[in-house]
C-alpha cells in the first residue's frame, strides 16, 4: 500500500455539491444514502410498533381464551363482538405479525437500515452505486407498507393463512373469507416488497464491489460490510423464487390455473383443479423462506461483530473464520429449504438429504459463536447499550440455534414440528437475535445518523435488561409446552382438555411478552427523545477505527467534506501494541483508525 | 371506560420516563472533564457486568426451573413400537445440546463480567489461532456426525417400512374440519376414491364402480388394535391439513391431490396407558383445574365445562386449515385384536350405506 494518494481518484470529488435542496428532495425524494437509511429505519420502526401489537394481542387470546378485552374491541371493531377476540381474526393476526416481522422490521427495518448508512460510509464511497435506484427501492418499500397495512382494514379481513400462505388455503376464498380481497393485497404488497429488495440489494453488491476506496481490500472490509454484502447476494438468489411462487399462486387464484390445486371439494361443489400440487409451493415458498432467515440474521451478526470488537476494545477473533463461515452460512442456507417439510408428504429420502445439510449449518453457527465469546475473552468490555444488546444476541443466538439441532433432524421434526417447540425456537434464534442486532445498531450508529447525538444510555439499560430478562421469560418456557405437543396457531387449546394444565405457562408468557413490550416503549421514547434533544459526543464516541467514524457530524451529501481517506489496514487494530510491546501501537490510544498509515516500530500483520 | 384507563395508563407511564430522566438529569453530577455523556464509564461498565453476572443466575434458574416443573409435559413413553427410538434420540439430543447450552452461556457471561471495563485495563491483542478454531470446528463436525448417523437411521426405520403381512391399511380422510376413517374391509384393499365421487352419503367419495371399495368401512372414531401395524394412507377433500398423533410420536401432512402415508406399531391399548401413573397424575391434575374453573364459572353464572374422566389418544389437525383448525380432533382408541374385530364388525360397510339410501 502506497501512501502517495494518487490525485486522480479524487477528480470527481473534489467540486463542492451545492446543490439547491428543497425539502422534498431533501427528506422524502432524497437519493442520499443516510436519508434513506433513516427513511428505512423509521418506516421500519413504525411496521414493527404494528407488528408487537398484535402479538400482544393474539397473546391475551391465548393466555385468557374467550374472555373479554376492551382493547379487543377498541382495536380489531367488529372482529372482537363484545369484546372476545374472533378467531379468524386470530389467524390474520399470527399471519400479518409474522409477515410484517419478518419483512418489514427485519429484512427492510434491518438490513435495509444500515446496509444503506454502513456500505457507503464504511467502505469510503460518496453514496451507493446508484442514488436513484436506492431511492426507488425505499419508495417500493414504502409503498408495499402502506399495501400491507391498508389490508387490515379490507371487509372480509386481512390474509391470515399464516405468514407461509400455502395454497390452497390462500386459494381459496371458499375456504376462508381472508383468502379474498386481504390475500390479494398481501401478494401485492410482496411483489413490490420483492422488488424493493431486489433494487436494494443489487446496489449493495455493485457498492461493495466497485466503490471501495483505495486500500480497501476484500480482505479489510469491515464484518458488517462482508455480512451486509454476503446477505445481498442470498437475496437476489432467493427472492425472485418468492415472487415466482407469488405469481404462480396469483394465478391459480385468478386465472383458474392448476399449479398448486388438485381434487378439491370446497363449499359444496367440486373444484375443476387437477394435478396441482400444494407440495410444490412449499418447496418455492422455502426455497427463499430459509435463506430469508440468514438475510434476517446475517446482518445482526456482522452488526454485533463490529460492535462486540470496538467495545471490547480487541480485533474480533478469527476474521477469516469469521468470513469463512458468512459464506459457509449463505451457501448452505439455500440448500436447506427442505427441512420445513420433512413430513409434507415429500420422498423421505429428500428428507434425509436436507437433515444432512441443515446440520451442516451447525459447524460455522458454531464457529461464529465460540469466535465472539473468544472475542470478549480478555477485553476491556465498554458496556455501552449497544454493546449489550451485541452480547445478548449472541446469549439467545445460541439458545435458539441449539434447539435448532433437534428441528433440523427430520426424525426428532415429526413430534415437534408445527408446534410451539418451533415458535420458541425461530424467535429466540432469528427474531429475538435479529432484533438485538437492529437494537444494538440503532444505539451504536445513532451519532452516524443523527448528527453525532447520542440515545441516552441509562434508558438503554433500562431498555436491554428488562427485554433481556422477558425475551427468555417468555421463549425458554415455550420449548416446553411444545414438546407437550401443543400446535401453534391454535386459536384456543380448550377444544383439548388434555392440555388444560399448559394454561398457567401461557399465562406467565403472556404477562412476560406485556411487560416486555411495555419497555419497548422506553426505547422508543429515548429514539425520538434523543433524535431532538440527545447530547451531541465526540466525533468517534466509540472510538471506532472504521471509516464512517472519519466523517463531520454534519451530513453532506458525499459524505466527506475534502478527500476521501484511504484505508492502510483493517478495521480491528484495538489494543495493537507496537513492536517493543511498551505501549499501543499510537500512544496512549488503543485503537487505529483504518485511515491510519502503518506506524514505525508497528508490525505489519496480513491485513 | 376500560379504554379510557388503558389510556390513561399508558400516557401516565410516559409522564413518569419523561419525569424521571428529568430528575435523573437533574440530579447528575458535573461531570468529569474528557468524558463523553451517554458512553459507558467505569461506573456504568461494573454496574453492567454485575448486572451480567445476576443474569447468568437468572437463566440458570429459569432452566432450572422450567425443566423441573415442565417435564412432566413432555408425552407421556410412546405408545408405538417406533416411538422408543424417537425418545432415545431425542433424550441424547438434549443432553447434548444442553451440555453446550450450559457452558456457553457460563462463558458469555462470566467474561462479561470479567472482563468488564476499567480504566487503564489494557485488552490482549488476540487476532487469530487456528489450532483453537481448528478444536472448536473438529468438535462440532464429530459430535453432528454422530446425531446425523443416529438420526438417519432412525429416519430411514420410521419412513420406509416394511409391509408386514397382517397389517391394517387405513385411510385418513381429513376435511375441515374433522377427520374419518376408512378401513379396507374383507379384501383388504381401499377401493378408489377421489373427492369428485363426493355425493350424499358418500362422504369421502368412493368410486361405486370398484368393487373393492364396497366393503370398506367409514368411521368417525379411529380403532386400532394393538401390537399390528397400520399403515395410513391420508387424503384431503379440501386443503392442507396434517395427522398429529403425538402419543404415538406420529405426524403427516394431508395434502388434496397426493395421497401421503405414515406407519408404525400400537404397543400400548387406551386402557393400559389410562393405568399409568403418568396418565392418573395428569388426569388428577387436570381434574382439578377443570374443577376449580367450573366453580368460577358457575359463580358468574355461566354453564360448568364438559367432564374430562377418562383419558383418550387423540389425532389432531396440525396445518393452519381455517376457523375451526383449532377444534379438528378424531379420538383414537388402541383396543385388543378381539375388541377390534367385534367392534369393525358393527360398523357398515359402504355396500351397506348406499344399500340404505
Amino acid at each position: 500500500m502506497s501512501a502517495h494518494a494518487p490525485a486522480l481518484d479524487h477528480g470527481h470529488d473534489d467540486h463542492a455539491h451545492h446543490h439547491k435542496q428543497t425539502f422534498i428532495n431533501k427528506y422524502i425524494f432524497s437519493t442520499d444514502h443516510k436519508m434513506i437509511s433513516r427513511q428505512y429505519l423509521i418506516t421500519g420502526l413504525i411496521m414493527g410498533i404494528i407488528g408487537i401489537a398484535m402479538s400482544l394481542l393474539f397473546r391475551l387470546q391465548l393466555a385468557w381464551p374467550g374472555e373479554k378485552f376492551a382493547i379487543f374491541e377498541l382495536l380489531l371493531g367488529k372482529w372482537a363482538p363484545d369484546g372476545v377476540m374472533d378467531p379468524s381474526i386470530y389467524l390474520s393476526l399470527v399471519t400479518i405479525h409474522g409477515t410484517i416481522m419478518v419483512f418489514f422490521v427485519l429484512t427492510a427495518g434491518l438490513s435495509g437500515t444500515f446496509s444503506n448508512l454502513l456500505i457507503p460510509l464504511q467502505i469510503g464511497a460518496r453514496d451507493m452505486a446508484s442514488g436513484f435506484l436506492n431511492m426507488v427501492s425505499y419508495w417500493l418499500f414504502f409503498l408495499s407498507s402502506v399495501i400491507m397495512v391498508s389490508s387490515l382494514f379490507v371487509e372480509s379481513g386481512p390474509a391470515a393463512a399464516g405468514w407461509t400462505i400455502y395454497p390452497p388455503l390462500s386459494a381459496l376464498p371458499e375456504s376462508i373469507p381472508a383468502s379474498g380481497m386481504g390475500m390479494t393485497l398481501w401478494l401485492v404488497s410482496m411483489a413490490i416488497f420483492i422488488a424493493s429488495s431486489l433494487l436494494g440489494s443489487l446496489n449493495y453488491i455493485v457498492t461493495v464491489i466497485n466503490l471501495r476506496t483505495k486500500g480497501m481490500s476484500m480482505t479489510r472490509l469491515p464484518l458488517t460490510i462482508w455480512a451486509f454484502f454476503v446477505t445481498a447476494i442470498i437475496g437476489v438468489v432467493s427472492f425472485p423464487v418468492l415472487l415466482s411462487a407469488a405469481l404462480l399462486l396469483i394465478m391459480d387464484r385468478s386465472f383458474g390455473t392448476s399449479f398448486f390445486l388438485s381434487d378439491i371439494y370446497i363449499g359444496g361443489e367440486v373444484l375443476h383443479n387437477s394435478g396441482g400440487s400444494p407440495v410444490l409451493f412449499e418447496h418455492l415458498f422455502w426455497f427463499l423462506g430459509h435463506p430469508e432467515v440468514y438475510i434476517v440474521l446475517l446482518p445482526a451478526l456482522g452488526i454485533t461483530s463490529e460492535i462486540i470488537a470496538t467495545n471490547s476494545r480487541k480485533p474480533i477473533f478469527g476474521y477469516r473464520a469469521m468470513v469463512a463461515s458468512i459464506l459457509a452460512i449463505a451457501f448452505l442456507s439455500t440448500i436447506v429449504w427442505g427441512h420445513h417439510m420433512f413430513i409434507s408428504g415429500m420422498n423421505p429420502f429428500l428428507g434425509s438429504v436436507f437433515t444432512f445439510t441443515t446440520l451442516l449449518i451447525a459447524i460455522p453457527s458454531g464457529v461464529k459463536a465460540f469466535n465472539y465469546i473468544t472475542t470478549l475473552w480478555k477485553g476491556n468490555l465498554q458496556m455501552n447499550p449497544g454493546m449489550l444488546f451485541s452480547i445478548g444476541l449472541v446469549s439467545t443466538f445460541i439458545t435458539g440455534g441449539l434447539t435448532g439441532i433437534i428441528l433440523g433432524d427430520s426424525t426428532l421434526d415429526i413430534n415437534v414440528h408445527d408446534t410451539y417447540f418451533v415458535v420458541a425456537h425461530f424467535h429466540l434464534v432469528m427474531g429475538i437475535s435479529a432484533l438485538y442486532g437492529l437494537f444494538a445498531g440503532v444505539y451504536h450508529w445513532f451519532p452516524k445518523m443523527f448528527e453525532g447525538k447520542l440515545m441516552n444510555k441509562n434508558l438503554g439499560y433500562v431498555h436491554f435488561w428488562v427485554t433481556a430478562i422477558g425475551s427468555y421469560a417468555i421463549f425458554f418456557p415455550m420449548h416446553f409446552i411444545g414438546m407437550a405437543g401443543l400446535p401453534r396457531r391454535y386459536y384456543s387449546n380448550t377444544a383439548f382438555p388434555y392440555f388444560d394444565d399448559l394454561a398457567d405457562v401461557n399465562m406467565m408468557i403472556t404477562v412476560a411478552a406485556l411487560i416486555t413490550g411495555a419497555v419497548q416503549l422506553v426505547f422508543l421514547y429515548n429514539f425520538i427523545h434523543s433524535i431532538f434533544y440527545g447530547k451531541v459526543g465526540a466525533k468517534n464516541p466509540w472510538r471506532s477505527n472504521t471509516l464512517e467514524w472519519t466523517t463531520e457530524h454534519k451530513h453532506i451529501h458525499g459524505n466527506w467534506e475534502g478527500a476521501i481517506p484511504h484505508v492502510y489496514r483493517w478495521s480491528y487494530d484495538y489494543s495493537k501494541l507496537n513492536e517493543d510491546e511498551d505501549d499501543y501501537v499510537i500512544a496512549g490510544q488503543d485503537y487505529v483508525p483504518q485511515n491510519i498509515p502503518l506506524q514505525e516500530n508497528e508490525e505489519e500483520m496480513n491485513h | 371506560m376500560t379504554v379510557f384507563l388503558v389510556l390513561i395508563v399508558i400516557i401516565l407511564f410516559v409522564i413518569a420516563i419523561w419525569q424521571m430522566t428529568k430528575i435523573y438529569k437533574l440530579s447528575k453530577p458535573v461531570k468529569k472533564d474528557g468524558e463523553i455523556q451517554d458512553v459507558a464509564n467505569n461506573k456504568d461498565n461494573r454496574i453492567n457486568a454485575k448486572l451480567m453476572l445476576m443474569f447468568l443466575v437468572f437463566l440458570y434458574f429459569l432452566m432450572a426451573y422450567c425443566f423441573w416443573n415442565y417435564s412432566k409435559f413432555y408425552p407421556p413413553e410412546a405408545s408405538s413400537a417406533h416411538g422408543g427410538l424417537y425418545d432415545n434420540l431425542m433424550f441424547i439430543t438434549l443432553a447434548v445440546i444442553m451440555f453446550v447450552q450450559l457452558i456457553t452461556q457460563v462463558l458469555i457471561h462470566w467474561f462479561s463480567y470479567k472482563y468488564h471495563g476499567k480504566k487503564g485495563r489494557k485488552a490482549l491483542f488476540y487476532a487469530d489461532n487456528d489450532k483453537l478454531e481448528f478444536v472448536w470446528t473438529i468438535i462440532p463436525v464429530i459430535v453432528l456426525s454422530g446425531l446425523i448417523i443416529y438420526g438417519l437411521f432412525t429416519w430411514s426405520d420410521i419412513m420406509n417400512f416394511e409391509k408386514s403381512d397382517d397389517a391394517l391399511v387405513v385411510e385418513l380422510y381429513a376435511q375441515r374440519f374433522n377427520w374419518k376413517a376408512r378401513y379396507s374391509g374383507e379384501d383388504r384393499i381401499l377401493g378408489n376414491a377421489n373427492v369428485r365421487f363426493v355425493e350424499g352419503v358418500n362422504t369421502v367419495g368412493i368410486d361405486a364402480s370398484d368393487d373393492d371399495g364396497m366393503d370398506d368401512v367409514i368411521t368417525q372414531e379411529l380403532h386400532l388394535p394393538v401390537g399390528r401395524q397400520v399403515i395410513f394412507k391420508l387424503r384431503s377433500q379440501d386443503v392442507l391439513h396434517s395427522a398429529y398423533m403425538p402419543h404415538f410420536r406420529a405426524q403427516m401432512n394431508v395434502v388434496p391431490g397426493m395421497i401421503t402415508q405414515f406407519s408404525f406399531t400400537p404397543t400400548v391399548t387406551t386402557e393400559e396407558i389410562r393405568e399409568t401413573d403418568y396418565i392418573q397424575e395428569k388426569m388428577r391434575r387436570i381434574k382439578k383445574i377443570r374443577t376449580e374453573k367450573s366453580k368460577e364459572l358457575v359463580a358468574s353464572g355461566q354453564a360448568q365445562l364438559d367432564d374430562y374422566e377418562n383419558f383418550d389418544y387423540y389425532l389432531l389437525c396440525n396445518k393452519i386449515c381455517g376457523q375451526s383448525h383449532y377444534n379438528m380432533q378424531m379420538k383414537i382408541i388402541v383396543e385388543t385384536e378381539e375388541e377390534y374385530q367385534e367392534w369393525i364388525k358393527g360398523q357398515k360397510t359402504f355396500r351397506q350405506t348406499i344399500a340404505q339410501q
